[in-house]
């Protein structure tokens, strides 16, 4: 009966890991493939290995429409670690503030914060895009970046956490004599190390997958980060080289992919400790 | 939940939440009071002066039937996006929750897929859906299937959930792991002794239990399917055919973008936030019941 | 080596006063230990000697300085917490030596201070170790050291056993003592349990609902309590506390049943028929066949003696310790010893003492 069971389990899972795998792999075997025979209908399971050349011809040459994909991975480390890095920043100092003072304004500021909470950009792009014209940022990587860097969850988060350390840890700190800043450096953000990675992940992952604003700020191909890009050469209307498409995707893939597995024990606590 | 001990002063907390106020402020606030704005506002047709209409703009939106039709467009898009992934993540999970020789091997196959950019998977789901060079589209249509998602509106609507939903199963697997591992084992094993078993003990003790979860994630999904797959639709379909696949967002981009139509598009704008503050007020009622913020 | 003092000393957290003006004072070396059940205010009482908290009125004065405004870092006083409050992230060393960096000691100073308190409470061979790996008890220790480091002039002990298991408890208690004797600093210690308290304290007070009813030497707030509340706080089993009331001339106290008590010690003052509440310890009640007639309902062995729990002819409760094991049926008989009788006016609660 049990055993019958983890047959059924075991069934399940490795369909299920084909769901996710099979795409993939049929992606990294079409970039292996001549784009005639792709065009023709010929795709197939097996990679021809010997034909690895496509990755390296669009790290260095681009395709069709594009800039060079090592410049789009550049343009997307830039943004995904901007945000990333400046998001945690910013929350982790406004949510120490809130948390471990009291000000002032503490409560508007807070609300006035937490209001844009899971307001994506995707709503606001029109006005955002007015905004930026005013402030001169359009086509600029700051403007691909900073307006993504605001933003209430990861404040929210880390108000969470913070809130979640015992008092007597605190008072423990400022009998030792350490006063707030150096509460801050030596205990709150080590303690809290395991949160910053999780969180560091998931922006990461959020700021290198962004295609809207991206689409609609950023106009000059200097700017194209490596996920327009991909759209950018199936758009194209002359006849779409697909071993091109699918050697920038498997690219494009793999270090969002890497940071994700790599960190994946912290990522997954942060996750889902930290949004519940 | 006030912390007992706490800091002296007041200027350094101001300067530490400065920054993020300030982005907040410009970032959020002011688009939202310029999209307020905007969305009252024509601009006359030779583009020079620009007049206050009152809610004209959203009195012309929605009498328009295609803002109606993209409305239920986009429900029935997000049921689908939500139900699939969810469906899908929930039964990956009931799986990989048994002591399983391999487990971890197969959580990680299917954690990996949330690294994948939304615009990423439609280029995937298009090698395998193409009714040219697909994988799957290939053989369809070689096999008798008048199968082309670039003329067909249903297929290119099915195309579109699929890619949408497959990418977001890994966040509904993760979230449902984590839930049924949050379960008191004490409580599985007094449900054993009261003989309840199999599918009977899942539905009677282990689904109510996992409520608040599946809740949470209904919300994560509706507004991930909402909003997220911009990327998806447009790189698969541009909205098309025929405006087949054009969700809300999609709606906004053709017509702010790609048209300028500046009022009716910041109408649309200001409908969506509303819309994501309701979904958010009501997921902070629940997130407020959870963990007593 | 230093004194405490504190002068009408008061807190309030917005409408509610939590300490309604506390006066004490600690002689140089001495262990103070202040005891009361949960909410009676002795933790904020020491959050306030500490300066985690500020009082709404009075003053504390440490070795005759004013400290009620300074900021806790500098006070000179050390805090033992009831979690251990140890950094996670921080090896034992460094969790003893953080306070002493941030003071800007010199290295080999540090090295000198934490070795000696490591070597002092048997840490030498866990200091690189994390608090994660080391016991309930191995934390406890090191959070002693944290404070023996520092050479403050005050200890303060916030309830610090009571997250150890009962035999751990025990031997942790011992510890304590032999090291605040040895190190001779002034200590307050704050807990809700009475067993450690009189074993710990050279003195008690005993805080009821903010207010404080009795300090005193442990043996003598065990002997007489200044008023029923602490004479049912102090000692196990509790005293028995019996409703009677005050006979002409105010020689004894008549139970509800009729039962009198005869004052060993001399005449109480009072109008007869006044509502009194008396105290019998349960190992001092005697059994004496011929006496009052006792119905067992319980009987709890405890190995070297025996507590019996049962009704007096009136329904009234009475428990009686007694050696060994009990062989004895379901009723017996006992006589209650004038001169073990404590005898407080019912309606104040406070402790009548013979008039002179």
């Amino acid at each position: 009966m049990r055993r019958s069971r983890n047959w059924l389990a075991h069934t399940v899972l490795i369909l299920g890991a084909l769901l996710f795998a099979l795409p993939i792999w049929l992606a990294f075997c079409a970039a292996t493939l001549d784009p005639a025979a792709i065009d023709r209908g010929e795709l197939s399971l097996i990679p021809r290995l010997d034909h690895l050349g496509s990755f390296w011809d669009v790290l260095v040459n681009g395709g069709p429409g594009v800039p060079p994909v090592w410049r789009m991975l550049v343009v997307s480390f830039g943004m995904a670690l901007a945000i990333a890095i400046g998001k945690i920043v910013i929350s982790v100092l406004s949510a120490f503030a809130v948390v471990f003072f009291r000000f002032p304004l503490r409560r508007t500021a807070f609300w006035t914060i937490f209001v844009t909470l899971m307001l994506p950009v995707e709503v606001r792009i029109i006005p955002t895009y007015a905004v930026m014209g005013d402030l001169h940022m359009i086509d600029t990587f700051p403007g691909l970046a900073v307006p993504l860097i605001a933003s209430a969850t990861a404040t929210l988060l880390f108000r969470q956490t913070f809130a979640a350390i015992p008092d007597e840890l605190v008072e423990a700190a400022r009998m030792d004599g350490a006063g707030p800043l150096r509460f801050l450096k030596d205990i709150l953000i080590p303690v809290s190390a395991a949160n910053l990675a999780a969180l560091f992940v998931i922006l990461f992952v959020y700021g290198w997958n962004q295609y809207l604003w991206p689409l609609v700020v950023a106009t000059s191909p200097s700017l194209d980060t490596i996920v327009i890009g991909i759209v950018k050469m199936i758009g194209i209307d002359t006849s779409t080289e697909w071993n091109k498409v699918m050697a920038t995707a498997v690219i494009a893939l793999i270090p969002p992919v890497v940071v994700v597995l790599s960190m994946q024990r912290w990522f997954v606590r942060g996750l889902t400790e930290g949004e519940k | 939940m006030e912390r007992r001990t706490i800091f002296a002063g007041w200027k350094l907390p101001l300067l530490l939440v400065a920054p993020q106020l300030v982005l907040t402020i410009v970032f959020f606030y002011w688009p939202a009071l310029v999209g307020g704005w905007e969305s009252l506002t024509r601009t006359d047709a030779f583009g020079v002066h620009v007049v206050f209409v009152g809610l004209a703009n959203f009195h012309d939106l929605f009498a328009d039937p295609r803002y109606r039709a993209a409305i239920l467009r986009t429900v029935e898009f997000c049921a689908a996006v939500t139900a699939l992934s969810l469906g899908l993540g929930l039964i990956l999970a009931v799986a990989a929750d048994r002591e399983l020789r391999g487990r971890d091997l197969y959580r990680v196959l299917m954690i990996w897929p949330y690294a994948v950019a939304p615009a990423v998977s439609a280029v995937l789901w298009i090698l395998l859906l193409n009714p040219q060079i697909g994988f799957i589209g290939r053989f369809l249509t070689s096999h008798g299937v008048n199968w082309d998602y670039a003329l067909n509106g249903n297929q290119a609507m099915l195309m579109v959930i699929l890619a949408s939903a497959w990418k977001q199963v890994s966040y509904n697997f993760i979230f449902v792991i984590a839930g049924l591992q949050s379960i008191p084992k004490a409580v599985i094993e007094a449900a054993r002794m009261d003989g309840a078993r199999g599918w009977f003990r899942f539905r009677t003790v282990v689904l109510p239990l996992l409520s608040p979860t599946l809740f949470f994630l209904v919300i994560v999904d509706l507004v991930y399917a909402a909003f997220d797959t911009f990327g998806t639709i447009w790189a698969m379909t541009q909205g098309g055919p025929a405006m087949a696949t054009e969700t809300l967002v999609v709606k906004v981009y053709n017509d702010g973008v790609v048209n300028l139509d500046l009022g009716s598009s910041s109408a649309q704008s200001v409908v969506l936030m509303v819309g994501v503050v309701a979904l958010t007020a009501l997921q902070f009622r629940f997130i407020g019941r959870r963990s007593g913020t | 080596m230093a004194t405490l003092v504190i002068e009408k000393l008061r807190k309030s957290f917005g409408p509610i006063e939590v300490l309604h003006g506390i006066d004490l004072s600690l002689n140089s070396g001495e262990m103070l230990v202040i005891v009361g059940a949960s909410g009676c205010g002795k933790s904020t009482l020491l959050r306030l000697v500490a300066g985690l908290e500020e009082p709404t009125s009075g003053r504390i004065v440490l070795d005759g300085r004013d400290i009620t405004a300074l900021d806790p870092s500098a006070r000179d006083i050390a805090m033992v917490f009831q979690n251990y409050a140890l950094y996670p992230h921080m090896s034992v060393f460094d969790n003893m030596a953080y306070g002493l960096r941030i003071r800007g000691l010199p290295k080999p100073e540090i090295q000198r201070r934490v070795h000696e308190a490591a070597a002092l409470l048997g840490l030498e061979a866990l200091l690189a170790r994390k608090p994660r790996q080391l016991s309930g008890g191995q934390r406890q220790r090191v959070a002693m050291g944290r404070a023996i480091v520092r050479e403050p002039k005050l200890f303060l002990f916030d309830e610090p056993l009571s997250n150890l298991d009962a035999k751990l408890r025990v031997s942790m208690r011992a510890e304590i003592r032999r090291l605040q004797r040895r190190l001779g600093v002034t200590s307050l210690y704050v807990t809700h349990d009475q067993v450690e308290a009189m074993t710990l304290g050279d003195r008690l007070l005993v805080l009821h609902l903010g207010v404080p009813v009795q300090l005193a030497t442990p043996m003598e707030v065990f002997d007489r309590p200044a008023n029923s509340y602490v004479a049912g706080f102090i000692g196990t089993p509790a005293m028995n506390l019996l409703d009677a009331t005050l006979t002409a001339g105010g020689t004894a106290a008549r139970l509800e049943g009729g039962m009198l008590l005869p004052f060993a010690d001399g005449r109480r003052e009072g109008v007869e028929g006044q509502k009194l509440t008396v105290g019998i310890r349960p190992e001092h009640v005697r059994l004496e066949p011929g006496g009052t007639p006792l119905t067992i309902d319980l009987v709890e062995p405890l190995g070297s003696e025996t507590v019996l729990l049962g009704r007096l002819p009136d329904e009234a409760m009475l428990s009686v310790k007694v050696h060994g094991a009990w062989s004895g049926g379901e009723r017996t008989e006992i006589a209650i010893p004038s001169a073990s009788l404590h005898v407080f006016d019912a309606q104040s609660g406070l402790r009548l003492d013979p008039l002179r």
